[in-house]
């Protein structure tokens, strides 16, 4: 019954969908305003109806209805229900279903928002916003239906179909598979979320540079539009990425956070071309440059959401040769290559009307730098890109299986990282049109002469001898130092012409141009993550051994000793080994750890949690990997020490909090001009009035 | 004169960012093409090992196998762990036409004349590791004709790895 509504307004929101498009396409072509509202109403009906559907879902997956697949295959009745809720996107359909519901939820938010400025961009925007959800309604109901149920057959086999077949009868089923158990942590809840409302609202940016396209107001009122739209997309792009380094870090296991695994390069990438995005279109703003290359980029952006929520949620890449076997597949592929040749047939036939306004002319001027920041962006895209489709490209040119890892990825990645830290220390200080070399250097010396000491110096002294990360100390130092000079010089002349003191002065900074001074603690926050990264990555070490009760192992001053394993089931579903380590650093006690294994017995599957203890200056990660179960006296341990790796979170939250302030909305520029304008009006109607 | 000037510096800063542009195409594709051939692995069966002989000495390999379950010996002190692998065929469909990939391990592991790896690894045996796995095994191939395993893979095709549909991230 529930499963029947549920599915019943999907299709509707679907047909809804449809006719929004065409509405919304009539209207605008022979200029039929009462259309171009109705296909505006339409988008707004599709968020309520959706709403409807995931409600139903979620309903179902609460009380357990076991006999729709979906909720069979994702909850059991150990789980909790704060878990069956978030089940709605812990499998394909159910995610398909989420994403078309967050989608139809900034949809909608878009049509609300004031539209007598821009009227003519409306039915593009709504076109182009129905026809992506459209899309994914349609695989849902015709391929990835959440309601399908499990009916048994009048001769006894199960069939799992939406409608029942004649005959037979709803599968009765006490439990389902549950949850797959790494899905069951905190930060897997709130990661695919974040990530899809990233993905999701580049949609809206897209949308408008579309309709500039047709349209032909190809000036740069869509990037202004858009630019909140674009940061918040970028923002929960950002948080999903982070929160799910963070989940691989506390619960895969494996001592990292990020393992180049294709499904996650497919997250990064549509991330990679949103913030060469986001700094390209500053160069359009101020100086009437790159048209065509933002087009392009928001083009791509868009292309690869749809290529990355295929990638997160068909599991193609985890064998590559499983392309046939989603029926999806093809579907996506179809989509994206039609959506991306009509973006840019619709480029090319505006490609004259997007000429620059002028030319670039100094090789070390701000928008030249962004410009070779936006190179760069592209570089790692390409790399990443290229990781990803090796295997399939080797295999058609030469029928040999090869695949790339991590290395081939962290090889080719590091100097373009290492490039973009760089400009990040010079762009700030290198002035729109022309700077020279003289200039830079007359406003970097100082901050170069200080990185010098600190980055280089100070870690030879230390004995460091790595020449990367050397390399990148030194340009942690000297972004660092330019950032915060750069805030410093700011709230100096702040304290000098208007005698506030430091604090008041940092935030009216900072609230006068948010943007600005969002962008600069964005940029110290990827300066701590970089901290975290390199000491993870160049200066891990780790270790193995199995030691008796009492042993003991150490780790570059610290000493862990196995003091005891307990080995216990849970109420719900799990078999726990866990043991207990104590720590010692250089002879004092300092603390317990205790890694364990979770083995969940519904579906036989094992779940490793690390033991870590955490400070500024590393952390200490210990895997139980394996022990003698009868007598429970020795046990296996990996041992892992990460330096400096919570920077890296540190890093991200302070990126995160710059997102925010570059994001928070500010006073609405042209209707406080309008405001100014009347307000000046009326006190000279008033004087006029008074001498009259 | 001023016109001549100002198009004769806007050429000549034109020609100065396609350099620039280039010289970093360059590094890109250059830093690809370098890191692809540093870092790839090939994907091999235990047939191939055997056939291609010494081409792939000191080569990064991933190598698939089913586990044979009486030649696994593990020593949880040292934690060194050997094995036995038997050659299975490396295409999917040829595992299908085969009945699939629980049946092509059961007959890889019965067939006494299969080409045989032994692979040794140092670390904590995985649950998985069991009579008629599918291990697909990262390492290198040593002079003594032993794999030098760097990472394992196991999989069991038993029902509980249908069910788990593609939930994971």
């Amino acid at each position: 019954m529930v499963a029947d509504f549920s599915f019943g307004a999907l299709v509707i929101a679907f047909l809804i969908a449809v006719y929004g498009i065409v509405a919304a396409i009539y209207g605008a072509r022979n200029g039929k305003t009462e259309w171009v509202e109705s296909a505006r109403l339409a988008m707004l009906l599709t968020f309520p109806l959706i709403t409807i559907s995931a409600l139903g879902l979620m309903f179902l997956l609460v009380t357990g209805r076991y006999e729709v697949e979906y909720v069979a295959q994702v909850t059991s009745n150990s789980m909790p229900y704060y878990l069956r809720v978030t089940a709605l996107w812990g499998g394909q359909s159910g995610s398909l279903l989420f994403w078309a519901w967050l989608m139809s939820a900034f949809a909608s938010a878009v049509t609300l928002r004031k539209w007598d400025r821009d009227r003519e961009f409306l039915p593009w925007v709504i076109a182009v916003s129905l026809f992506t959800l459209a899309f994914f309604l349609f695989l849902i109901v015709i391929f990835e239906n959440p309601f399908s149920r499990i009916w048994r057959m009048p001769g006894g086999e199960f069939q799992v179909t939406m409608f029942q077949p004649a005959g037979a009868v709803l599968a009765s089923m006490r439990d389902g598979q549950g949850l797959n158990p790494l899905l069951r942590h905190p930060g897997m809840i709130i990661h695919p979320p974040m990530l899809y409302l990233g993905f999701v609202a580049f949609v809206v940016p897209y949308a408008f540079a579309i309709a500039a396209l047709i349209t032909g107001r190809t000036d740069d009122r869509w990037i202004r539009i858009t630019r909140r739209w674009t940061l918040v997309a970028w923002l929960f792009l950002s948080l999903g990425l982070l929160l799910g380094g963070r989940w691989a870090y506390d619960v895969l296991g494996w001592g990292g956070y990020w393992g180049w695994d294709p499904v996650e390069i497919s997250a990064f990438m549509p991330w990679l071309t949103g913030t060469a995005f986001l700094h390209s279109v500053m160069i359009q703003e101020k100086r009437g440059l790159f048209k065509h290359w933002n087009m392009a980029l928001i083009i791509l952006t868009y292309a690869l959401v749809i290529f990355g929520t295929f990638l997160t949620r068909s599991g193609v890449l985890s064998s590559v040769h499983a392309f046939a076997q989603s029926a999806i597949g093809p579907l996506f592929f179809g989509f994206i290559g039609l959506t991306f040749s009509i973006s840019m047939y619709l480029l090319l036939r505006r490609w004259d009307s997007l000429k620059s306004e002028g030319q670039m002319t100094s090789v070390l001027s701000r928008e030249a730098l962004f410009l070779l920041n936006n190179l760069l962006f592209m570089g790692i895209l390409i790399v990443c890109f290229w990781g990803v489709i090796f295997p399939l490209v080797s295999e058609l040119v030469s029928g040999q299986k090869v695949t790339v890892g991590p290395p081939f990825y962290e090889r080719a990645t590091a100097p373009l990282f290492a490039g973009l830290l760089f400009l990040m220390g010079i762009a700030p200080l290198s002035a729109w049109r022309l700077s020279t070399a003289r200039t830079l250097g007359r406003l970097m010396w100082k901050p170069f002469i200080f990185s010098l000491i600190v980055g280089l110096g100070l870690p030879l002294l230390m004995g460091i001898r790595n020449w990367a990360a050397l390399i990148g100390f030194f340009l942690i130092a000297f972004v660092s130092s330019v950032t915060l000079y750069e805030f410093w010089r700011g709230i100096l002349a702040r304290h000098r012409s208007q005698g506030e003191n430091y604090f008041i002065a940092l935030r009216n900074m900072t609230e006068r141009n948010r943007r600005r001074y969002g962008g600069y603690i964005i940029h110290l926050g990827v300066v701590l993550m970089a901290i975290g990264i390199i000491g993870i990555e160049l200066f891990q070490k780790e270790t193995q051994a199995t030691i008796p009760q009492g042993g003991t192992v150490t780790m570059s001053g610290y000493t862990l000793t196995y003091q005891s394993l307990a080995i216990f089931d849970t109420t719900d579903g799990r078999n726990v080994a866990r043991a207990v380590l104590s720590v010692e650093k250089d002879g004092k006690k300092i603390g317990e750890l205790y890694p364990r294994r979770d083995f969940f017995l519904e579906s036989q599957q094992p779940m490793t949690i690390p033991g870590v203890r955490s400070t500024w200056e590393d952390d200490l990660y210990v895997i139980l990997v394996d022990w003698l179960p009868v007598s429970s006296q020795g046990a296996s341990f990996k041992v892992y020490l990460n330096p400096l790796v919570n920077w890296l979170w540190l890093g991200g939250l302070v990126f995160i909090l710059g997102t925010l302030i570059a994001a928070w909305p500010d006073k609405d520029p042209e209707y406080e001009q309008a405001r100014l304008r009347r307000r000046v009006y009326q006190a000279d109607l008033k004087r006029r009035n008074a001498e009259a | 004169m001023e016109q001549t000037e100002h198009t004769e510096t806007s050429s000549a800063g034109r020609m100065k960012f396609i350099i620039g542009g280039l010289l970093i195409v360059a590094a890109v594709v250059y830093l690809i093409i370098s890191s692809t051939q540093a870092s790839a692995q090939y994907f091999l069966t235990v047939d191939e090992v055997y056939s291609k002989g010494a081409d792939i000495q000191g080569r990064e390999l991933r190598i698939s196998g089913a586990v044979i379950g009486d030649s696994i010996q593990y020593d949880p002190q040292t934690l060194n762990l050997t094995f036995t692998i038997a050659n299975i065929p490396g295409d999917n469909k040829e595992i299908e036409a085969q009945g699939g990939l629980v049946a092509v391990l059961h007959a890889a592991v019965m067939d006494p004349n299969r080409q045989k790896l032994v692979v040794l690894y140092n670390g904590p045996k995985p649950d998985l590791l069991r009579n008629e796995a599918q291990a697909i095994i990262t390492g290198k191939m040593g002079a003594d004709g032993v794999f030098q395993a760097e990472e394992l893979l196991l999989k069991c095709p038993t029902k509980y790895e249908d069910a788990v549909p593609d939930q994971a991230e």
